[in-house]
This record gives structure tokens, sequence and C-alpha cells, in this order.
């Protein structure tokens, strides 16, 4: 028995750990070594002296400071409805919200340039298509679940008896606001502004899709280096800057997230006020527009004709008909790409069950120091975003000893990396949510502890994994900055990469194509999304992303 | 002066008056903090009015309105200390900090927490966070102070200390109070007036003595915390003899009842004895009828067994209504 297990436990520590050595920090380490070389080190020194470097850096730089303020502003109104207040549809609203944040950042680009050409701004005095305002817009699209979820539910835990007795003491609702509920409200603003704002520094998709060659990021620098221009030594340069910026993000972050525990007394929840039909009806247009607007006129545009003069082109499914047919622009048809992505998905959440689940076993149950290094080590992928994830696969694994450039695995091993945080997020918490009392129920009943765990520990966690694994699937299927790094080959063309080189085309059949591709797109992720949601949250599965 | 209102639950019609202390009596759930709620304005009625003075205050918002109002779980600032926290009415209404400091020390005072200014409020006992919660309420100076449940979460004995403190303090201060309870020990320690809620309505509403002789209805009889209610068949007869003209339910006062020797009144077996604070109650039988009965152990003592005579004063028979 005791061998059995001590080799299962190594299993749970050997294979994690192997998965995330090779693939994520092996690489890494190479675009250390490469970067801090002598070669790669003067390269780094000449990066500021450039005219061009320092206008993507300050350009990276204040679009996510802007785009983060203005994702609260949009979202806050919008999560003090969703935490105090009563009526129908609330939460409906609340999973339509969220949507955004779980669609491919491709199919999100595509939203909003049907978007512009449908509102006559990709043209004129009031263009928006290639400006800052156009990745701004897609960013605030986004991000607004992050806070509405991150936010809201703090808020919703908040007792609101204690805004009630400010209340009552004569504050009015700004001062109450101001003085009691802000005090307690803010460090979750905080937490959930760092991580928006780490998003849009790291957002690749929407600034490629929507910025042109005019706004571009150091991220989507670094692949234009590296892809398209084959310059591996400036990519590696613009790749440390980005790793340094954003390891010193994650760092703040995690200062701030440590400071919201204040506190916190959960209460038995009053039902919430019924919200008065104006503030409603402001919040829900607010969020309409900016949430469903683009998605909106998406699905229109992939039903309908282009404007050729100005006027609607009418209804047609040809689109979708499109989808099958082979184009010279790419080397297999839509179709075809989605099936690569369908199959890709799978095997990406197999994968990143099969780690995050045994990641996680060792960051329950493991020894302090051990479970503490895995807990971080395996979210690196996440918070490194997708270019260090997909450049250091480009630059590592394609020469001895890892060569594996002909393998089509690397695209679903480069989405599980990104899946296994995902996973765990959901799995931890819910083995450490197992109440105690239940297994010690199950043992005064004459359970042992085999059976413990089989009966009790196994059943909750399996529902765990299934939420994991859906996540993960959605993540895979929209995944695209990582997997733009990777060498091409039509055997590995995913259909989010298949959209990007359709929208970079210009012709009306092409772009009701793209739209038709986003669209299914689109609805398979949400679906899989709002399917696993509904069914997890009828369990005991706890965490949120 | 007077406040009445009608709000939320249909036909609750109550008027408080200066130095008047009412207590809402009902089991959880049958609307007691909706009215007060209702009340302080943090619900808005469907229909009926809050008046304060003859002046309609229905429409008007919580902050305005100077009424305190005490929460079952303190709700304290915990973000503030414990002079933060009584401090914030007063903050509020725009005091200077001197006044403010003055107002709170001796706001403290009165719940007998002196010194307490620089604590913590996650420091707190459940007491002391209770009487700081008070403390908070009264240094506002409310002109009617409503209480919720204010000491259903502490235990027994602390509980029952903190409501004849709190009774003395109401009493000194002279204020209008409403305070809401599903503990009938405390509504009689507190009461002025007792209102008796039952299914959203007033049951019955008089001043504790009223309300034990003649609760009225069984509901009110139950929340009271009268034990022996006894049902009549058609001719008015139960084991006890004919009590009453028709069917229905009696209650039978157990202030009115005494145990006595065989022979007696009705005579009777005591079947088990308990304690109540400390004093003697007999469950006696009558046939297969049990009947709670207080003992004077002063006069004789009873056991288990003992043949007894069930002694009936002439007003231990008040008819109830359903």
């Amino acid at each position: 028995m005791i061998p059995f297990r001590r080799a299962l436990a190594a299993v749970a520590v050997v294979v994690p750990a192997a998965f995330l050595g090779i693939f994520f920090l092996y690489p890494v380490g190479s675009i250390l070594v490469r970067g801090l070389g002598a070669d790669g080190l003067n390269r780094l020194v000449e990066l500021p002296g450039r005219s061009s470097f320092r206008g993507v850096a300050w350009f990276t730089l204040w679009q996510a400071v802007a785009s983060t303020v203005l994702t609260v502003a949009v979202a806050l109104p919008g999560a003090h409805l969703l935490a105090r207040r009563r009526f129908r549809g609330r939460s409906l609203l609340r999973a339509a919200a969220t949507v955004p944040f779980v669609l491919p950042t491709v199919v999100v680009g595509g939203a909003f340039l049907a978007l512009f050409e449908r509102l006559g701004l990709n043209d004129g005095p009031l263009r928006l298509t290639r400006t800052a305002g156009a990745i701004l817009a897609a960013h605030v699209f986004f991000n607004v679940a992050v806070v509405l979820r991150t936010v809201g539910t703090f808020w919703e835990g908040l007792d609101p008896r204690v805004v009630e007795q400010a209340r009552v003491l004569g504050a009015s609702p700004a001062q109450a606001f101001r003085w009691v509920t802000w005090p307690r409200l803010w460090p979750a603003v905080a937490a959930a502004s760092s991580i928006v704002f780490l998003f849009c520094f790291t957002s690749f998709g929407v600034v490629l899709v929507l910025g042109g060659p005019t706004r571009a990021t150091l991220e989507t620098e670094v692949w234009r280096h590296a892809v398209f221009r084959g310059d591996l030594a400036s990519a590696t340069a613009l790749a440390l800057v980005q790793l340094a910026a954003v390891v010193a993000m994650v760092v703040v972050t995690n200062r701030l997230q440590r400071r919201r525990a204040v506190a916190q007394r959960v209460v038995r929840r009053v039902p919430p006020l019924r919200a008065s039909g104006r503030l409603l009806a402001a919040n829900l247009a607010l969020l309409g527009v900016v949430l469903g607007l683009p998605i909106a006129v998406l699905v229109e545009r992939s039903l309908t004709r282009g404007r050729s003069g100005g006027g609607w082109g009418g209804f047609t499914l040809d689109h979708y008909g499109a989808l099958a047919d082979r184009l010279s622009l790419l080397p297999l048809s839509a179709l075809g790409a989605l099936r690569n992505s369908l199959v890709f998905a799978v095997v990406a959440a197999g994968l990143a069950v099969v780690v995050g689940g045994l990641a996680s076993v060792v960051v329950v149950h493991g020894r302090r120091t051990l479970a503490r290094a895995f807990d971080l080590g395996m979210m690196l992928p996440l918070g490194a975003s997708a270019v260090t994830v997909g450049f250091g696969m480009l630059i590592a694994l394609s020469e001895a000893p890892l060569d594996f450039r002909s393998s089509r695995w690397l695209v679903p091993v480069a989405h599980a990396l990104i899946g296994v945080p995902f996973v765990m997020r959901v799995v931890v918490p819910t083995l450490r949510g197992i109440d105690v009392r239940l297994r010690e129920a199950a043992a005064t009943l004459g359970a042992t502890p085999a059976r413990v765990r089989r009966e009790i520990d196994l059943p909750i966690a399996a529902r765990a994994l299934a939420v994991g694994a859906g996540f993960s699937f959605a993540v895979s299927l929209g995944e695209f900055g990582a997997t733009s790094f990777l060498p091409r080959h039509p055997d590995r063309l995913t259909a989010p990469l298949a959209l990007f080189r359709l929208l970079s085309q210009p012709g009306d059949a092409l772009r009701g194509q793209a739209m038709a591709l986003a669209v299914v797109l689109m609805l398979v992720t949400a679906l899989s999304v709002l399917a696993i949601e509904g069914w997890g949250r009828r369990g005991t599965v706890r965490g949120d992303l | 002066m007077a406040f009445d209102g009608e709000p939320v639950l249909s036909g609750v019609d109550l008027m408080v008056a200066r130095g008047e202390v009412v207590v809402l009596l009902g089991p959880s759930g049958c609307g007691k903090s909706t009215l007060l709620r209702a009340v302080a304005g943090l619900e808005q009625p469907l229909a009926g009015r809050v008046l304060w003075d003859g002046e309609d205050l229905t429409d008007m918002p919580t902050h305005q309105r100077g009424f305190g109002l005490v929460f079952q779980d303190h709700a304290l600032f915990g973000h503030r200390d414990v002079a933060g926290n009584v401090a914030f009415g007063l903050r509020v209404a725009g005091l200077a900090a001197e006044a403010r400091a003055h107002r709170v020390a001796r706001s403290l005072a009165l719940v007998g927490l002196e010194g307490f200014e620089g604590r913590r409020v996650d420091t707190l006992s459940g007491g002391e966070a209770q009487r700081v919660a008070l403390a908070r309420s009264l240094a506002a100076a409310p002109r009617l102070l409503m209480l919720d449940e204010p000491l259903g979460s502490l235990d027994r004995s602390l509980r029952e200390r903190l409501t004849a403190e709190l009774g003395v303090l109401l009493r000194r201060l002279g204020l209008a109070a409403l305070h809401v309870t599903h503990d009938h020990d405390e509504a009689f320690a507190l009461a002025d007036r007792i209102a008796v809620l039952g299914a959203g309505r007033i049951d019955r509403i008089g001043t504790p003595d009223e309300v034990w002789d003649d609760p009225g209805t069984v509901h009110a009889a139950r929340c009271l915390g009268h034990e022996n209610l006894v049902g009549l068949d058609d001719a008015g007869r139960c084991a006890l003899g004919r009590l009453g003209s028709g069917p229905g339910i009696v209650l039978l006062r157990s202030d009115s009842l005494s145990v006595g020797a065989p022979g007696e009144g009705v005579s009777a077996v005591v079947a088990a004895t308990s304690r109540r604070s400390g004093r003697m109650v007999a469950h006696v039988l009558v046939g297969d009828l049990e009947v709670r009965v207080p003992v004077d152990e002063s006069i004789h003592g009873v056991r288990v067994g003992d043949p007894v005579g069930l002694v009936m004063g002439h007003d231990a028979v008040v008819p109830l209504s359903s």
C-alpha cells in the first residue's frame, strides 16, 4: 500500500513539473539566455535609443492605463446593480456579461471591424478603424466582465446592513458610498484593475486586428519581428522587456491581492432592493451598447451581403456555405481549420486536466514549500502572456535537443499550458472546500479512508475537473497569440489563425466569410463556457476565473 | 408626539409615544424586521404611510428621517475603530471634531464602555460589539430608536443581563423606542406596550399585563409563552369539565393555577417536573390532558407519581379565537 501511494505521489509531482519545465521554463530560459548573452545584451542596450521602440513602449503603457480606467468606469455601476439590486433577468445578465471575456480575441477584433464599418467609422473624419480608440473600445468590451465579476462578487459579500446603518445614521447615498462602501470595496477594485491592466498590457489579437501596422504594442512588435521579419535578435530583446514588465506587474498585483484580505464577515444574504426602472434602464443601456452592439453587428454582418452603394445588401446564408470552400488565401477551408481547432481543443483540455489535476493534488495535499512552488509555477504561463509562451517555444523547441518543429501536437501543448491554470483555479478551491465534516460523518458511519476518498472526494473533484476541462477547451478554441508563433503548417492552421488571415484581406466575400467563421467560433466558445458554468455552479464546485 | 404607520404588512397600525417602549413580538418570518425597515425607509411600502408628529415621512429618504436602528449582528464599520463607529452619525451631521469626541465619550459611558474609543471593532466580544452598535445609534440622538433583535445573537445569561441594562437605559433617556424580538421574556422585561405580530398583522396590542391576561388569539398566546392551551369539544367540555359554551380553544393561565392536596380542585397525577428559571413546574395529568402548573416549593413540594389536586382560580380560563 505504502509503496503504491509513494509512487502515486511521485507521479503527481513529476508529471506537472516535467510538463512545465520542458514546455515553459526551458523556452523562457532560452529567451533569457539569448537575450542576456553578449550579442543579445547589445541589442537590449540600444533599444531605448530607438524612437520606434520608445513609441511602442509608450503606446503599450498608455493604452493599457486608458483601457483600465474606461473599463472600471463602465463596469462599476453594473457591478453595483448586480450586487445590490433585485430585478428580473439578473442571473441572465451576469452570465451574458461574462461571454465577451471568453470570446476569442480575433473574434472580438472582427466584431469591432464589422461595427465600425456598419456605423461608417472605418473612413472619413470619425475614422476609428486602426486607431487607439478602436483598441480601447475592444479592451473595454473584453474586460468589463472581469470587473463585473470580481468586484460584483466581492460587493455582494459585503454586509448590506452596514450601509443601511450608515443611511439610518444620516448619511446620504453618496456619503454612505464614500465613507462606508468605498473603504471596503477599493481593494477589490484595485485588484480587478491590476488584472485588467495586465490583460490590456499584454493584449495581442485585438491590437493586431484593430491597430494595423501603425498601432503596435510590445506584444505585437515581438510577433512582427519574429514571424514577419525573421529578426529573432530584436524579437528576443523586445520579449525580455515585455517579460520584465509583466513580472513587475504580477508582483505589484500580488501585493494588492494580499491587502484585499480585509476582515470580512459573510452574512445571511438579505434580498437586495428592487431596482428602480431608471437605474436599471440606464445600466442595461450602457452594458447593451458596450457589450451587445458589437456582437449584434457581427451576427448581422455574417448574414447579409455588404453594402456596395450604401444600401442594405440583403439577407444571405452564403457566407456560412462558403466556409467549406477552399480559398487560395488559406491552405485548407475554414471548416477544416475549425476541425483542427476542435481536435486541438479536446487534446489540450485532456492534457490540462491531467497536469492540472495532479498539480492541484500537490497544492492541496503536498508539503508546504512544494505546494507553494506548484501554486505559483503552474500559474506562470497565464501571467506571462501569449508571446512569452509562443515565442519561447519558437526559439527553444525547434532545434536540438528538443526539436518539436515537425509535431503538430505542439499546438495543443501550448494551449494546455494556458489551460492548466484554469483547471487549477477550479479544482484547488474545490478540494480545499470539501467540508471536513463530510469526511468525518462518513468515517463515523464506518467508511474506511479509501472509501471516504472514493465516495466523498472523488465525485466532488470530478465535477471540478470537468468544469476545468470545459474552460481549457474554450481557451484552446480561441487561443491566437501563442499559436501564431508556432511553425506554420496546413495541418496546424486553427480557426482563429484562419480568421485573422481572412480579416486582413479586403473584399466583401472574404469579409462576410470571416464574420461567419467568427460567429461559429463565438457560438462554440460561448456555449461551452455557459454550459459548463451552469452545470458546475449547480454542484459544489468553487473557484472562479 | 406620536409616530404611527401602516406599512408593508397589511393593516398594521401602530403608534409610539415619546418615552414609550413598544415591543414587537412574533416568530421569525412574521414581518417584524420588514416593519422596522419600512419605518426606517430602507424598504418602500407598497401602501400605507409613516407619520411623525403629523408629518408624512413615507417618501423621505432614510438619512433624513432621524431614526436610529440597531441590527442584530451589529453591522459595525469594520474599517473604523470604536470611536470612528460611534462618531459616524455626528460626522455626517457635520459636527466639529471636539464636540464629536465629547459626544462619543458620553455615548460610550452610557453603555458602560468608557475608554473603548481606540479599540478595533474586530477585537470586541459579542456583548461589547452590541453595546458599541447601541452607542453609535444613541450618539446620533435619534427621535425614534429601533432595535431589531439586538440581543438575539448573544448567549442567554448575557442576553438577560443586557436586556435589564437596556430597559434601564431606555427609561432614563426617555426615547421613543420600537424593539423587535421573538423572546417573550425579553418583551416582558422591556415593554411599556407589547404588539404581538402574526401573519403580517397585529394580533394583540396592549400593556404587558393586558396581553398576558388576555392574549386574544391562539397565536398570540403561544408567542407570549403560554403553554396550557386546551381544546374543547362541541359542548365546550374537556377533561377538566365544561370550560366553554362550544367548541374552540381556551387558555389556562398558569398564574391562576396551583397544585393543592389531593381532594382539592380537580384530581390529577404529577407526570413529570421541570424547572424554569429555577422555579419548579409540575406537569400534571388530568385524564389524558397535561397541564403545566407552577409549584410554590415554600408551601409544599411535589414528586413524580404524587396524586394532587389541580386548583383553578376564578379567572384561570381565557377564551381564545383562532
